[in-house]
């Protein structure tokens, strides 16, 4: 099938790719090397914000070493971190698309299970994403790369904002917690899309029915463990600032980019001459929560911002001035992206029943989610070091390949039409 | 307008919108039709033009954001400058986070208000004026299709009503 032929392209332009990657890492390595053996005239030359502060304290040379010593950390971190990014935002992409799945089952909507095998097709993604994040964890628990700095025993030893987390934030907790979190998610991932992939075989109505009461349980488990996994994985990058609201903000990302990515697959389906049962109303529908979502995240983006600008205090307002003033063009950048072409766009009811408009707000909000996700992660790992290089787009590519190659390996395997679901009738006549 | 009116009563919003499309196939002029509840579909039904009230509820809140710049920087910036968050800018974009809440505020105030006020104008109803459905029932349980016909057809329409389903057929006094 055409399906699996353009996931193979995707996983080996990711696979070569990953060379590239390889390469990257020994080059910036030699890079810096340079720069701390010679002084500190290479990391200046890649570091333009900081730069300035050179400049300002120009006669004290012990800084400049320092500060190559940091640009040394910040450049051998970073295609590690470009990774997590990617691994993160897939992660989260088909967990996205999950929770809006089980939220179907729990309302027993009636317009939505002509979708449901896109849908369950996304999800399947959590289980081999679950466990790469999990590696990528341990490896950064064994010290491979300096993402979380509450990790290094020495940092915390002269640090006690660190110590006094140091209850929650240790090695062994860590990665039981996250053991929870993805165990937990692929447990449920598995057990839902089991029951409702055994109803094809015949009716069954306590399959459907225990497939509810399942879903109730994971939404309360996710509430939780998405959060949690929020703080553990993102926020601790900067160890020192917290926000209360960060598990609702990385929620309100995944659920749009899950969402937006149910409904680029919809439509590309669609356009190859699957799932012509779905109607332009289901799109529109999709379309109509792409809209909303995007506006969610707004307005969680800017009640944590505007919060932090007000009260102004140095501790908070630092996560902030780092992303103003380094990363400025991609923080100002991601609101655009995210708020001010989905609003505009998909604003007209008609235009979100069109199928080439979707898909281009589609893969905008998708670009605008990826850069929110390197905004959280970047500034914390990379500080000023940061670039859009080969790490970047390779990290990207081999997630995104191994992401489809799951998805649509999964599409291929089974019919594209819940048949014996209560509820398909409803769904297939669905008119708005 | 031909200056008789016919209304035929029904008693099923189904039976009212078959109808609707028969009537509307026989080229009848269909120039009212009062039901107790917002029925599905109807207005595609009827034939209605779609509504131009998302047109001017994206203008209203245009409005409103416009008014709330303006406000806020005539009260904050110019007229007695503030001292914001102990930020002393004194500019307005520097001050602009502190005045998004004002800005979404008004633009979903003035895009409600004065999209319902449009609405009561469109629609022609304003305060102490009287009911117009011709039927009490249609407060109820009934729904009520008005058809315009001349003399000359008045029993013939009349009769084509009756086989649609209608309940009872009234000349409109």
């Amino acid at each position: 099938m055409i399906l699996i032929v353009l996931g193979l392209i995707g996983v080996s332009a990711g696979f070569l790719s990953t060379p590239n990657n390889v390469k990257e890492v020994k080059q910036q390595m030699e890079a810096s090397h340079g720069g701390h053996s010679d002084g500190h005239s290479s990391a200046q030359q890649n570091d333009g914000a900081t730069s300035k502060d050179e400049h300002q304290v120009g006669e004290h040379h012990a800084d400049e070493k320092s500060h190559a010593e940091h640009a040394y950390t910040f450049l051998k971190n970073k295609p590690w971190s470009a990774l997590f990014v990617s691994l993160l935002f897939f992660l989260f992409i088909s967990l996205g698309a999950f929770v809006f799945y089980v939220i179907q089952h729990v309302s027993q909507a009636g317009w939505s299970p002509v979708l449901f095998r896109v849908m369950e097709a996304i999800s399947k993604y959590i289980v081999p994403g679950g466990v790469l994040v999990y590696v990528f964890l341990v490896l950064s628990s064994l010290h491979l790369n300096h993402l979380f700095v509450w990790m290094d025993p020495e940092i915390v030893a002269n640090d006690e904002v660190i110590q006094e987390k140091s209850g929650y934030l240790n090695i062994p907790f860590f990665l039981i917690r996250a053991a929870i979190y993805i165990g937990g998610w692929i447990l449920f991932q598995r057990l839902i899309t089991r029951n409702e992939n055994k109803q094809d075989d015949g009716y069954d109505q306590s399959l459907y029915k225990k497939n509810i009461t399942y879903s109730v349980l994971f939404l309360a488990f996710f509430a939780i463990t998405e959060s949690m996994a929020s703080w553990d994985w993102i926020m601790s990058i900067d160890t020192h600032w917290f926000s209360t609201l960060m598990g609702w903000f990385v929620f309100a990302s995944m659920f749009v980019s899950g969402i937006t990515t149910i409904a680029l697959i919809t439509v590309h389906l669609k356009s190859i001459g699957y799932l012509q049962f779905v109607n332009n109303s289901h799109i529109h529908d999709l379309a109509k929560f792409m809209f909303g979502i995007s506006i969610f995240w707004t307005y969680l983006w800017f009640a944590q911002f505007m919060l932090i600008w007000y009260a102004n205090m140095p501790e908070e307002a630092v996560y902030y001035v780092t992303r103003m003033e380094d990363y400025q063009l991609l923080f100002l950048g991601s609101v655009a992206l995210n708020f001010v072409f989905p609003l505009l766009i998909l604003m007209n009811s008609d235009f979100k029943r069109v199928n080439w408009i979707v898909t281009f707000a589609g893969i905008i909000i998708l670009v605008g989610h990826y850069i929110n996700f390197y905004l959280m992660i970047m500034p914390g790992t990379v500080a000023g070091q940061w670039s859009i290089s080969f790490a970047e787009i390779g990290a990207l590519l081999l997630v995104g390949g191994i992401f489809l190659y799951i998805t649509f390996n999964a599409l291929s395997k089974k019919a594209l039409e819940p048949v014996n679901n209560p509820l398909i009738k409803e769904s297939k006549q669905y008119h708005y | 307008m031909s200056g008789y009116t016919l209304q035929a009563l029904y008693a099923d919003d189904d039976h009212l919108m078959k109808a609707v499309r028969e009537t509307r196939d026989q080229d009848h002029h269909i120039s009212e039709v009062y039901t107790p509840f917002p029925v599905h579909g109807l207005d595609k039904a009827a034939g209605l033009k779609e509504t131009r009230m998302a047109i001017t509820a994206f203008l209203y809140g245009l409005v409103g954001f416009g008014v709330a710049v303006w406000m806020m920087n005539f009260m904050m910036i110019e007229d007695w400058p503030r001292n914001i968050g102990g930020k002393p800018s004194f500019t307005f974009f520097q001050n602009m986070p502190a005045f998004v809440p004002i800005m979404f505020e008004l633009t979903v105030f003035f895009a409600a208000h004065l999209m319902v006020i449009t609405f009561y104008m469109r629609s022609k109803i304003w305060p102490f004026k009287q009911a117009e459905n011709p039927d009490p029932r249609t407060t109820d349980d009934h729904f009520v299709m008005e058809v315009e016909t001349d003399k000359e057809n008045i029993q013939d329409v009349a009769e084509f009503l009756h086989s649609t389903g209608a309940k009872e057929v009234d000349l409109k006094r």
